[in-house]
């Protein structure tokens, strides 16, 4: 049954009013929406942490008092705060719990729900005061955010394309097929500035413009979402808790250049994010919202979704519409550009989940609002899967510009375990590191270059002083070699000779004449390979040559590995001085590498060791020291 | 004609299954990945018979459906252990000690990263990023998922399944 836009408004409107106690302390609720609504995480952080099991002991206590009617239990995405989930937020209270447990319910329904008291050890950061500062202080961590791809996440429940009409959902939509020429929409994109969120950050409206210009009848938009960079879970988190952000902006860049079919190319690792996503597209197609006649307006956009199968280089722009066509995964040169020949050999775009997330706000508030944020040369805000060795794991927002030091520190919650900060890794295995000295510089796409990273989707993932950077590039140049897909030889063999020299190093077999082959390797490689993964394979190696060139030379001359990471180069020394004697030591080694008793002094055989470190677990008087 | 089409593969529901499968996507354009995901949910994994009747019956040669398969990571020629144990490897993990974990479970289990144990109970993965992040490290065992693990931790899960196998 097709809608037209004053059933829409009508929908818009009721659930609307619905939801207001969500923005209003003072709300007294509908008859339909509520007097009160727990906002339960289900994305995949939260749910992994039970916190579907929460949802229904929820929803059977309600049911069971009789309160179904009242008390509305509503599964939402991701709030962002994913290391003290599973979070469960209350309205129209506005209290955040968190680290709920299933256990946790009855007090939260009796306490709460029930009788109207927040359970105060459950607020996050309301623990005692010596704790608090330990903990998370919620004001911190969303007070520095802005959230504009993450609007929706935690605020509605992502299966319910009433409550995404209700936050002026498919408006945008309506506004273009309406008000506005196709051309009118791509000035408006090219004239927000906006730039792609997946990594490249090339300007989206002049992409749009490159495929309208096209004058072929078969076009195709196309949404990246194969997530494939480690750590990186903001498009998931999109996907997940607000699905209909995405098919709206697709089906308005589809409007906007010509095109009547739209992929979204998702990896099959995200369950949860398929599933939202088939249901949105249900819901979608029910309303007329996608389909041959969307709105009564006569213009058609039908959208599939194609699941990935575990290739990282389907996240490259040419080797994933050929995987969309059934092939293996396989890139090819540009040009021709997907804009000219894409997709079946016809004009396509491909654009990221983030950067289509942004559209439907920016047709709606005007591009000078979504000017006025961020930098000169990036506007608006972005998100970072921030992981690590850092406190408030999560996904945070905000504008471009803001520095690292405001993430690590602010939003962060620093480092744990009194540990220091050493450097943070942007962008994957096609960035680089950051380091300490460099925590001040404005975060934007052009800075990040300068530094030898890059944005990158966005994933950040923050190291101490126990991370070896060798061991790092050498992590990151595996993740490399075992992804190339095989076909130019730059990529296929330089990377795989390169793990071979960073493995030497890593052993404590490398030559100072083998920081020069890696250094000339590594050019060779940016320079020659086809596609982005070879052409930035390179980069995580270069940038730990840049900033940590010391401990690249601690392992090649002093034979050491300064964070204690590299196994062959760690040795493992009981001290006489402070050892009892009690011969604990010897008792758990597993290979009977440690000698003495209580007359003669233990000692370690270096060369049946094979440094697994359980000697100097189990010492109770820390006798053993690794590295001394 | 070759012997084995005429054959059932598998069980009959398994093979209705699959021909249902391919049935469904016969015709639209890049069916072939979409087939391939859903006959691996069927069979638990792509022996060649499948592949070659699925190549038959889209009429697509039989080196470009192996092509395809030996292509992505998530098709498996191999069949997988009924408890299938992945270690993610992304980069928060690997920070946090995945490392350490995978080394647990393959002395655990007595086996290498790709392979299955003797008995057909567990198969051991190292799989890519599964955006869990905040909970660094991470193990999935089939659908159930272990944060903030530790290597002590290792030797409880597998002995959960062990025990749940001898009780069933």
């Amino acid at each position: 049954m097709i809608k037209s836009t004053a059933d829409i408004a009508k929908i818009r409107k009721a659930k609307h009013e619905d939801l207001m106690i969500r923005l209003d302390k003072d709300a007294k609720g509908t008859p339909e929406g509520g007097r009160m609504h727990l906002m339960v995480c289900a994305g995949t952080g939260c749910t992994s942490s039970k916190s579907l099991k929460i949802i229904e002991d929820l929803e059977a206590r309600v049911q069971k008092a009789g309160l179904a009617d009242e008390v509305k239990i509503v599964k939402t995405g991701c709030f962002g705060l994913c290391a003290q989930g599973p979070i469960v937020m209350v309205y129209p209270d506005q209290t955040m719990y968190t680290l709920v447990t299933p256990e946790d319910v009855d007090e939260i329904f009796e306490s709460h729900v029930v009788g109207g008291v927040p359970v105060a050890r459950l607020i996050a950061g309301a623990d005692d005061a010596k704790a608090i500062e330990e903990k998370t202080d919620g004001t911190d961590f969303f007070g520095k955010q802005m959230r504009v791809a993450l609007r929706n996440c935690g605020a509605i429940d992502p299966e319910c394309i009433d409550e995404y009409l209700a936050r002026d959902g498919y408006l945008a939509l309506e506004k273009c097929i309406t008000e506005m020429e196709p051309e009118d929409v791509i000035d408006l994109m090219k004239a927000s500035q906006l730039r792609g969120r997946g990594g490249a950050g090339f300007p989206t409206g002049v992409k749009w413009g490159f495929a309208a210009s096209q004058q072929q009848e078969e076009k195709y938009v196309c949404c990246n979402a194969d997530e494939g960079d480690p750590g990186a879970f903001m498009d998931r988190s999109v996907l997940e808790g607000d699905p209909h952000s995405i098919i709206e902006a697709m089906a308005i860049a589809g409007y906007a250049i010509g095109a009547s079919q739209g992929y979204i190319y998702v990896r099959a690792e995200y369950p949860i994010a398929v599933q939202r996503l088939s249901m949105a597209i249900e819901q979608a197609y029910k309303y007329g919202l996608l389909g041959s006649d969307i709105l009564g307006k006569g213009f058609k956009f039908d959208l599939e979704l194609r699941l990935g199968a575990g290739a990282f280089v389907c996240g490259e722009e040419t080797a994933l519409m050929t995987s969309v066509e059934g092939k293996r995964g396989e890139p090819r040169p540009r040009p021709p550009f997907p804009a000219v020949k894409g997709l079946f050999g016809q004009p396509t775009i491909l654009n990221n989940v983030e950067t289509y997330a942004n559209v439907p706000v920016i047709i709606l508030k005007a591009a000078e609002w979504f000017n006025s944020i961020g930098t000169e040369k990036a506007k608006g805000t972005k998100v970072f899967a921030v992981g690590g060795k850092i406190r408030n794991t999560g996904l945070v927002e905000i504008p471009m510009g803001t520095t690292l030091r405001e993430i690590v520190y602010e939003i962060g919650g620093g480092i744990p375990k009194g540990k220091h900060f050493k450097a943070a890794q942007t962008g994957g295995p096609s960035g680089g590191c950051i380091p300490a000295s460099e925590m001040d510089t404005p975060i934007d796409y052009d800075n990040l270059i300068a530094l030898g990273s890059m944005m990158g989707s966005g994933g950040l993932i923050v190291m101490d002083e126990d991370t070896c950077m060798v061991d790092l590039a050498k992590f990151f140049l595996e993740f490399t070699v075992d992804e190339s897909c095989g076909k130019c030889p730059p990529c296929r063999i330089g990377t795989k000779r390169m793990l071979e020299i960073v493995t030497r190093i890593t052993e404590g077999k490398g030559t100072l004449e083998d920081l020069d082959k890696l250094e000339i390797l590594a050019k060779n490689i940016k320079n020659a390979a086809l596609c982005g993964l070879g052409q930035t394979a390179p980069n995580p190696v270069l940038s730990t040559m840049k900033y940590f060139r010391d401990e690249y030379i601690a392992h090649v001359v002093d034979k050491k590995c300064p964070a204690g990471v590299c196994k062959s180069m760690v040795r493992f020394v009981i001290f006489d001085d402070t050892c009892k004697r009690c011969g604990i030591c010897k008792k758990n080694c597993p290979t009977g590498a440690i000698t003495g008793d209580r007359e003669h002094p233990f000692v370690i055989d270096q060369d049946k060791c094979i440094k697994c470190g359980v000697c100097m677990e189990k010492c109770p008087f820390k006798s053993i020291l690794k590295n001394a | 004609m070759c012997d084995n089409c005429t054959n059932i593969i598998g069980t009959q529901e398994q093979f209705d299954a699959l021909n249902a499968v391919i049935a469904k996507h016969k015709g639209t354009r890049g069916a072939l990945i979409p087939v391939l995901h859903e006959a691996q949910e069927v069979y638990g994994y792509l022996p060649m018979e499948v592949q070659r009747e699925i190549a038959e019956q889209l009429e697509i040669p039989l080196a470009e459906v192996y092509g395809v398969v030996s292509f992505y990571a998530q098709f498996s020629i191999n069949p997988k252990g009924k408890y299938r144990v992945n270690v993610c490897m992304g980069t928060a993990c690997y920070v946090k000690g995945s490392n350490d974990i995978l080394d647990e479970f393959k002395q655990a289990l007595g086996i290498d990263v790709g392979d299955c144990t003797e008995d057909g109970l567990f198969s051991l993965d190292a799989c890519r990023c599964i955006g869990a992040c905040g909970l660094a490290p991470v193990v999935t065992v089939n659908d159930e998922v272990f944060g903030k693990l530790e290597a002590e931790d290792v030797e409880g899960i597998v002995e959960k399944f062990k025990a749940l196998e001898a009780e069933a």
